[in-house]
């Protein structure tokens, strides 16, 4: 029998740690509700998966290449006053008139866009491309864990709170595997035993007591250990009752897998229950035909991508001071408009990175030119920004993740290369 | 994850291959290499070797290792042929009739189907379509009338998923099952990467399950050459260095070598990531394989040769010397060089002991797996032997020792509980039926079947199916299971539970242990289950329709089934 990896010793340490069985476990973890703990910093990572276009996003209206590049799809130049054209930001770049929402984060100087970022790998396969972007290692498929799993490995310890790093879905996100024991979970009402699966003529029916006296006691094999903590996570999560938080300050959540995501997302947070690393993604961006412009298939995305993004910012509220939220995409679209109105798989494109920390208000990095002989492959956006760059500033500058920490095996990056989004 | 729509420059990239390689592909040089059909084997003699295993949990220990875990009646099935026998039987599934199964499959059309008639019978639905319903124009209803569901791509990879647990669960060719599996998992595609759901399914039919049992080297050439994997590690659009489009809209564009195919046939199809190959391997064993490519994957979607993309230079790979000009046949001496290596046999002798031993299997037995690997040149039914009919196999370390996978709870748990799949239905069978509801709940407990997108495939230690939050899926399943909430499944626990007395709790839960667990159950589990009879939630004393201080049987086996020996094989 496996038992003894590095996360399940340090589980049976916790356990004993905690005096296993006499306290329950998110009594102690709790702490930061009665304000004893710092609250933790907390990332959010949102993947839009499918390859967003990055110039309808972040429009370049500055660089004539754009509009010659882009007939039917180009986001039209700003007018002042107008909501149907490019949200000028700066004179030379301006938000898709969709993501207006976005516009006041930009005012109030948490909101950062990192442009021209991607990987340096050249793969046009979304999968590998996420793939690569997730482990972290673009061009090498075989490690095992992903980044944001490394990331929190070696964070100052927080709580040993089970719910550290949770993802939205049914699956475990490739960047959050690893030896940190992430949650994946559907929903937070989910995340429970189903009192209602059996027939409940009328009594009360209570499967969990049953199925946590199987893993109460007994050897300590990583199946008890792991029963336990499920347990633990439960009634901590059934204690924190992250459902009793409705969305503050007005915030709307838009209808939306995004939006549901954000909302429980805030709630975990409001509810105190240990929550460093968040993953929630999207899906959509594949836009090969009927792209649209200023409205539109990518339009719509958009609307629901800004609004959840501005409802998750409302409501958080002060709240924000701890959260940075980073926006990532596997890689961008092709500069030139093809033949069915759409665009194909590229290279670069834009990030957003958002929160109380971030030093906002302005586009980071490089603007490479969309000209033809500056184009990479005399097609695609040129990466100007390695994400990893990016990346590892979040980790280190918000997480606190030692800079020297192996976030990227194989890749070497430290403060002087971080392109400045928080700081 | 959503599928992405039509891919264009996947046919941007088929159409500027054409044209690179001249308008007519140029077919095989010679004839194409025949991959040998299986033959059904002689009969195998096996042998077991003593074991301090009782003669029940050595039966019950196969029945979990060879097979998806007991239905009631296999303990005493297996007792009367005797367990020698009962193992070589499974070794020559061909041998064993399995009538229900074939019955039950032919519901799935896509299954036999080939990929040209695939593509034609299931075509993607008009990304105008597409982009019409995503902006509302169109409602669900017009969008079920102008692309049927039954009718879309996705449903090949829906009807796979649905057979494979029809199978998994009814068939009484439970090894082969289990080896399918395991190869279809060392050789991974992924439906949801561009055309590869529509060559998935076969596949699996004529690249895997043919092989299961035959001769690795067989296994190696039929996935290299099919348009899944040639497509899934994009060797379809590897060409030598510098090919430079000639004709049609990518006119001028150069194409490449693409190592993708090249490296992970090495790390994970044949050598292991240590196995002793470099980087300038990597890249002959590319320029071997350039040209092996498809013919129109969206339309035609079969193998073909293109000699003009093919790198005609001379290679050394793992020493062995490459003369020019090879052609085709560079390929298949990599897959002889590959298959022969000593490599090879030790990563695959370790990865199925760690399939159907331990996750760590002890190296001398990897060793003797290996040893039969390079004298039988790699005989996979005979390395089968070695490890079935080893002590270690049968040993107290091993029994019990795996943590199953999403796969083996789900299977396990209908088996233990002889519960029956209802068959596609509705109009246009639009209801895939009860195996893919059970697939859909493997996925839920995360290994969404033929969806594993890395070419690792899915792991198979403990490690990496114990997590918080997973628990509570198999428990949320048992519950289900056991309550008929899994559409299209029903577990009979009336007649599970037989004649034992229900107002007889104790009696009810030594029925379920002993159909579930066979009675295997730790004294710890036992005492913890009995008190629970205690408490009035399990045994209610409610007025319902069996009358008062009746058993809640479908809790109590729910309980069973999320116990902790339940979730080991």
């Amino acid at each position: 029998m496996s038992c003894c990896t590095r996360r399940s010793f340090m589980k049976a340490g916790a356990l004993t740690l905690l005096g296993m069985g006499s306290v329950p476990r998110f009594l102690v973890r709790t702490a930061y509700a009665q304000g004893t703990a710092a609250r933790p910093k907390i990332l959010i990572a949102v993947f839009q998966r499918g390859a967003v276009d990055g110039l309808s996003m972040v429009v370049p209206h500055g660089d004539p290449s754009y509009y010659a590049s882009r007939g039917s799809i180009a986001v039209a130049r700003p007018i002042a006053g107008s909501a149907e054209t490019t949200v000028d930001l700066d004179g030379f770049f301006g938000l898709h008139p969709s993501l207006a929402p976005l516009r006041p984060l930009w005012d109030e100087r948490r909101l950062a866009i990192v442009h021209a970022c991607g990987s340096p790998d050249t793969t046009r396969s979304h999968f590998d491309a996420q793939d690569y972007m997730e482990s972290g290692t673009p061009g090498v498929k075989s490690t095992q864990d992903g980044w944001l799993a490394r990331g929190l490995g070696a964070a100052p310890a927080g709580a040993a709170s089970p719910f550290r790093a949770v993802a939205m879905g049914s699956q475990l996100p490739r960047a959050l595997r690893g030896d940190v024991g992430a949650v994946a979970m559907g929903t937070v009402a989910d995340f429970d035993v189903k009192q209602d699966m059996g027939r409940t003529g009328g009594g009360g029916v209570n499967a969990r007591r049953g199925f946590e006296s199987l893993y109460e006691q007994g050897v300590q094999d990583i199946l008890h250990g792991t029963g336990r903590e499920t347990f633990d996570a439960v009634k901590m999560l059934k204690s924190a009752n992250p459902q009793r938080f409705h969305p503050e300050n007005g915030a709307q959540y838009p209808r939306g897998k995004l939006g549901e995501s954000f909302k429980q997302i805030a709630q975990l947070i409001k509810a105190d229950v240990g929550l460093e690393v968040a993953f929630a993604d999207m899906g959509g961006w594949d836009t090969h035909a009927n792209q649209g412009n200023e409205k539109g298939q990518l339009a719509q995305r958009l609307t629901e991508f800004s609004q959840s993004l501005a409802a998750l910012y409302q409501d958080l509220g002060d709240r924000m001071a701890d959260v940075v939220v980073l926006t990532m995409s596997e890689f961008g679209r092709t500069v030139r408009e093809n033949g069915n109105r759409g665009t194909d798989h590229g290279h670069a494109t834009a990030m957003l990175v958002l929160g109380g920390a971030v030093k906002g208000g302005r586009m980071v990095g490089r603007w490479p030119g969309l000209a033809r002989e500056q184009l990479y492959e005399g097609r695609d956006l040129a990466v100007t920004t390695d994400f990893r760059h990016l990346f590892a500033e979040v980790a280190v500058r918000h997480l606190g993740v030692p800079p020297t920490a192996p976030l990227f095996p194989g890749f070497s990056t430290n403060p002087a290369k971080y392109p400045g989004v928080l700081v | 994850m959503k599928t992405f729509a039509g891919s264009l420059s996947v046919l941007i990239l088929a159409g500027a291959l054409s044209a690179a390689c001249s308008s007519a592909p140029v077919k095989s040089q010679g004839p194409a290499p025949v991959v040998a059909r299986p033959t059904s084997p002689a009969p195998m003699s096996v042998t077991l070797p003593a074991s301090s295993l009782t003669e029940d949990q050595r039966i019950i220990h196969v029945l979990n290792r060879l097979g998806y875990g007991p239905r009631p009646g296999d303990l005493e099935r297996v007792k009367r042929i005797g367990l020698a026998a009962y193992v070589e039987r499974q070794l020559d599934p061909a041998r064993i009739p399995d009538d229900r199964v074939e019955a039950a499959v032919q519901a799935f059309p896509a299954l036999t189907m080939s990929v040209p008639e695939l593509l034609q019978s299931y075509p993607e639905p008009d990304p105008k379509l597409l982009a019409r319903i995503q902006s509302g124009e169109m409602s669900q209803q017009e969008m079920r009338q102008m692309a049927p569901l039954e009718r879309r791509p996705a449903r090949i990879s829906a009807e796979l998923q649905a057979a494979k647990l029809t199978r998994v669960v009814l068939s009484e060719r439970q090894l082969q099952e289990v080896m399918v599996d395991f190869w279809f998992n060392h050789f991974n595609v992924d439906a949801r990467k561009g055309a590869v759901k529509w060559m998935i399914s076969d596949y699996e039919r004529t690249a895997i399950r043919p092989h299961a049992l035959g001769k690795f080297r067989d296994l190696l050439l039929a996935t290299s050459r099919h348009p899944a994997m040639l497509f899934y590690l994009d060797n379809w659009m590897s060409t030598k260095a510098d090919l430079v489009v000639r004709a049609g809209p990518q006119r001028g564009r150069q194409m490449g070598l693409n190592e993708n195919y090249a490296r992970e046939i090495m790390e994970l199809h044949t050598l292991g990531v240590d196995g002793g190959y470099t980087q300038k391997d990597v890249i002959d064993v590319a320029r071997a394989f350039s040209g092996w490519s498809i013919e129109k994957p969206r339309e035609q979607g079969t193998f073909v040769f293109r000699s003009p993309a093919h790198d005609q230079g001379e290679k050394h790979i793992l020493g062995h010397g490459l003369l020019a000009g090879g052609g085709e046949q560079d390929g298949l001496r990599v897959i002889d060089i590959l298959s022969k290596h000593p490599s090879t046999a030790r990563f695959i002798a370790a990865k199925l002991a760690r399939r159907f031993v331990s996750d760590d299997p002890s190296p001398a037995l990897v060793e003797r797996a290996a040893k039969t690997f390079r004298d039988t040149d790699g005989d996979i039914r005979k390395v089968m032997v070695t490890i079935i009919a080893s002590p270690e196999f049968f040993s107290q370390e091993a029994y019990r020792a795996k943590i199953k996978t999403p796969l083996e709870i789900v299977a396990s748990s209908v088996r233990a509980l002889d519960g029956e799949l209802a068959p596609p239905g509705g109009p246009g069978a639009q209801q895939p039926g009860g195996g893919f509801a059970l697939a859909q709940q493997v996925g839920k407990l995360g290994e969404p079947l033929y969806q594993q997108q890395p070419p690792t495939g899915y792991p198979d230690v403990a490690e990496a199916w114990v997590n918080t939050g997973a628990l509570l899926n198999r428990m949320n399943f048992a519950l289900g299971l056991t309550a008929n909430r899994v559409q299209g499944v029903r577990v009979d626990l009336v007649r599970t539970v037989g004649s034992a007395d229900r107002r007889r709790p104790e009696r009810v839960l030594d029925v379920l242990l002993g159909s579930v667990l066979q009675g295997q159950a730790t004294a710890q589990t036992r005492s913890v289950l009995a008190a629970q009879l205690d408490n009035p939630e399990i045994t209610r004393a409610t007025t319902d329709d069996r009358g008062p201080a009746n058993t809640d049987v479908e809790k109590l086996a729910a309980l069973v089934l999320g116990s902790p020996e339940f979730q080991r094989r």
